[in-house]
């Protein structure tokens, strides 16, 4: 899949692909390779999904592979479960996060320990796509960031992606995995556009890998997802501060990268974690643990977090109140103590 | 005009591809639960298949009567026994063909041992060393569900892609009467219609979803009711009558075989037993009520059968219970072992590939067991 053609290669033909398209791609590659994956959800099908991640998938392999499915998301999770019992690769699109809490029960009740509870014997291959996250716009049950849900399940596998090139890469690496993967595609990057080439051999980062979006020495912004373009906006800003903001993408929740997000924190001694969901109980309170049980002599100043208010996802004529932008990001990383150092 | 007038002068236009598919008449129950045992119909069935039920249902009661001793002897951590209700779980388990799947419920023990699971195997969830304590993929039996009706689903998605992959594979789900209230009950029967999955749901109706009467669970006129609903035959079965609750499985599973679709079966039951040992059955029912199905017991039901046929003899019946009591025996040797476990297991099955927070988390329990060793060891000395 990462190979590269033998012959020399003139550079690739890229152009602007959308990280919806590129997501598209990746399922109909999978499809494509292993006739054991099949997709199913509400609007699939014809439709295309609701985000047309699945446009054409039905019309090229049919309904069998493609399946719209009855509206009821325990049932599309819960048959999945059954699929892969008979070996099948189920990927099943929950059509919004919070629509997909219908579903909790089969997720981690079965999804997550099929594996441990059978010691081993009947893994479950599901990818599981949400597309999770504000900033669109949409009304009330469109816009949660769920992952605190999911990355407290052991046996679930969660990984975000933030550019074009990784969600085609981490979609393919999921549907590949023998583990069930929580696979959060943010709605407002879905648009977002980069230089890709679909036809050229695409790199499938192994789930598990954070990767240095931004090298710096002032401070890193541990991010993911949605907030990655944000912090990348926030580091450029900061410079004008005289602030060299490193951005670590961390792509994976579950398996953690402790060793990548360590490294930059020791090389740098000050972090923010920014994320959408809420800060109480949420990812950053985990990611700030582990970062100071792993760098507390590093450090310089408390690693902070900069996440959405503990508060139900607002309105969206308010949520751009509550998404972390830039000047909160860059608020927070004013109040890392740089008097100390000086 | 008043809203309720709107509602009844609204006829929506079908969308042009929309039909009614099925004439609802015949999807109906009958009225009374069906019954084969001392009618008419048994003597149709093939006295070896009555033979062979006997055994079965003999072998079954001494399992749940076993399992039973075993939790107040602190073998088990908790036994939810089907005494009463070994009809449905025999017949559950003959009317499938080897290369079917069935998926039973936290009660279904029984089952899955008459499917051929080895009768201690089956027992360790509820004996607590490992929840599944076999292979699922092995002996086609979907792990012991303890949440209610969740299983159902895996049965439709199992049986829709065994269909997919052209395997003429049938699967059997389980479920009690209180398991159809939920909604996965719901979601299962209704993708399984739509898919035309070959599916058979069985209700176990005895009567109580722990302490909850059937009355308090549900307003149809019966479970088997639920299925027109879906699109699906409904078939009410005397559950203690383990020749009719073999031929409507059986009829069911061919069904579904031949791409007839899903079937629902209300098993009309009793429980005999507490819902477990933890549980006091009297706070909710009386004991005459009990009584009352003791003369309506399957082991009962089919022995007069075979008697006033002149297929049971002394033999026989002595031969029945000491294979039951052979069982037994097996069972409780097995069980006052101590079992070997390993804690690192803990570790071993979570994910394909350890994570590095989980091997940190291993390493610190095997340095745990290892300062334990060696202070055992010292102790010794």
């Amino acid at each position: 899949m990462s190979t590269v053609a033998a012959k020399p290669v003139t550079k690739p033909a890229t152009k602007p692909a959308t990280m919806a398209q590129a997501l598209g791609r990746a399922l109909r590659d999978s499809m494509a390779e292993d006739p054991s994956v099949h997709v199913l959800g509400e609007d699939v099908g014809a439709l295309g999904g609701v985000f047309r991640v699945t446009d054409g998938l039905a019309a090229e392999f049919g309904e069998d592979r493609c399946t719209d499915t009855p509206l009821a998301e325990a049932g599309i999770l819960g048959t999945a479960v059954g699929m892969a019992m008979y070996g099948l690769r189920p990927v099943v699109e929950m059509q919004f996060d919070a629509f997909a809490y219908p579903a909790f029960e089969q997720l981690i009740s079965h999804v997550a320990r099929m594996r441990n509870r059978t010691r081993g014997t009947l893994p479950l291959p599901i990818t599981v796509r949400v597309p999770y996250g504000g900033g669109i716009g949409g009304v009330e049950h469109h816009s949660d960031s769920s992952e605190a849900y999911y990355i407290a399940t052991p046996g679930l596998h969660v990984v975000t992606p933030a550019t074009v090139s990784d969600a085609y890469g981490l979609l393919r690496a999921s549907i590949a995995s023998d583990d069930p993967v929580v696979f959060l595609e943010p709605k407002r990057l879905y648009w977002s556009k980069a230089d890709w080439n679909p036809d050229a051999p695409q790199t499938v980062e192994p789930i598990g890998r954070a990767v240095v979006r931004r090298s710096g020495r002032s401070a890193t912004l541990i991010t993911y997802g949605p907030s990655v373009p944000v912090c990348l906006e926030a580091a450029e800003a900061a410079r004008a501060e005289g602030w060299d903001l490193e951005v670590v993408d961390l792509r994976s929740l579950v398996p953690f990268d402790d060793e990548t997000v360590a490294a930059s924190v020791r090389r740098t001694g000050r972090a923010v974690v920014v994320h959408e969901s809420g800060g109480f109980g949420g990812p950053g309170g985990e990611i700030a643990a582990r970062v100071t049980e792993r760098c507390f002599h590093h450090l310089e100043a408390p690693v902070l977090r900069v996440a959405g208010f503990d508060i139900p996802y607002p309105p969206p004529m308010l949520e751009k109140h509550h998404l972390p932008g830039v000047d909160r990001i860059l608020d927070a990383v004013a109040r890392l103590q740089w008097e100390a150092d000086s | 005009m008043t809203v309720m007038e709107q509602r009844g002068a609204y006829r929506p236009t079908p969308p042009p591809a929309w039909q009614p598919r099925t004439d609802p008449a015949p999807l109906l129950p009958d009225e009374e639960p069906y019954r084969v045992l001392g009618t008419d119909a048994a003597d149709k069935v093939d006295p070896e298949l009555l033979r062979r039920l006997y055994a079965e249902l003999v072998r079954g009661r001494r399992y749940n009567t076993q399992a039973t001793a075993l939790t107040k002897q602190g073998r088990l951590a908790v036994y939810p026994s089907s005494t009463g209700q070994e009809a449905c779980e025999i017949a559950a388990a003959l009317a499938l063909e080897e290369r079917d799947w069935l998926f039973p419920s936290y009660r279904d023990t029984l089952a899955v041992v008459a499917r051929g699971l080895d009768p201690a195997s089956a027992l360790t969830l509820l004996r607590g060393d490992w929840h599944t304590g076999y292979d699922p993929r092995e002996h086609r039996i979907a792990p012991l569900s303890t949440p209610l009706a969740t299983q159902l689903p895996h049965a439709v998605g199992l049986a829709h892609a065994a269909r997919l992959k052209g395997d003429d594979v049938v699967a059997l789900a389980m479920v009690g009467d209180g398991g159809t209230s939920e909604g996965d009950f719901h979601e299962a029967l209704n993708f399984a219609a739509v898919w035309q999955a070959p599916v058979v749901f069985l209700v176990q109706n005895n009567g109580f979803a722990i302490s909850v009467p059937l009355a308090k669970q549900t307003a149809a006129p019966s479970l088997a009711h639920k299925a027109v609903g879906y699109g699906m035959p409904g078939r009410l079965v005397d559950g203690n009558d383990a020749a009719a609750m073999h031929e409507v499985l059986s009829e069911a599973v061919a069904r579904a075989r031949e791409g007839g679709g899903p079937t629902l079966v209300e098993a009309v039951t009793y429980r005999m037993e507490a819902h477990t040992n933890a549980d006091d059955a009297t706070r909710y029912r009386q004991d005459t009520d009990v009584e009352a199905w003791r003369d309506h017991d399957p082991i009962l039901l089919m022995e007069r059968e075979l008697t006033e046929r002149g297929l049971l003899d002394d033999d026989m019946k002595r031969q029945a219970g000491e294979d039951a009591e052979a069982m037994a025996a097996d069972l409780r040797q097995h069980m006052n072992q101590e079992p070997v476990l390993d804690p690192m297991d803990l570790f071993t099955h979570v994910y394909a590939e350890q994570t590095s927070q989980l091997r940190e988390q291993a390493a610190q329990l095997r340095a745990e067991l290892e300062v334990a060793a060696e202070e055992a060891e010292e102790e010794t000395r």
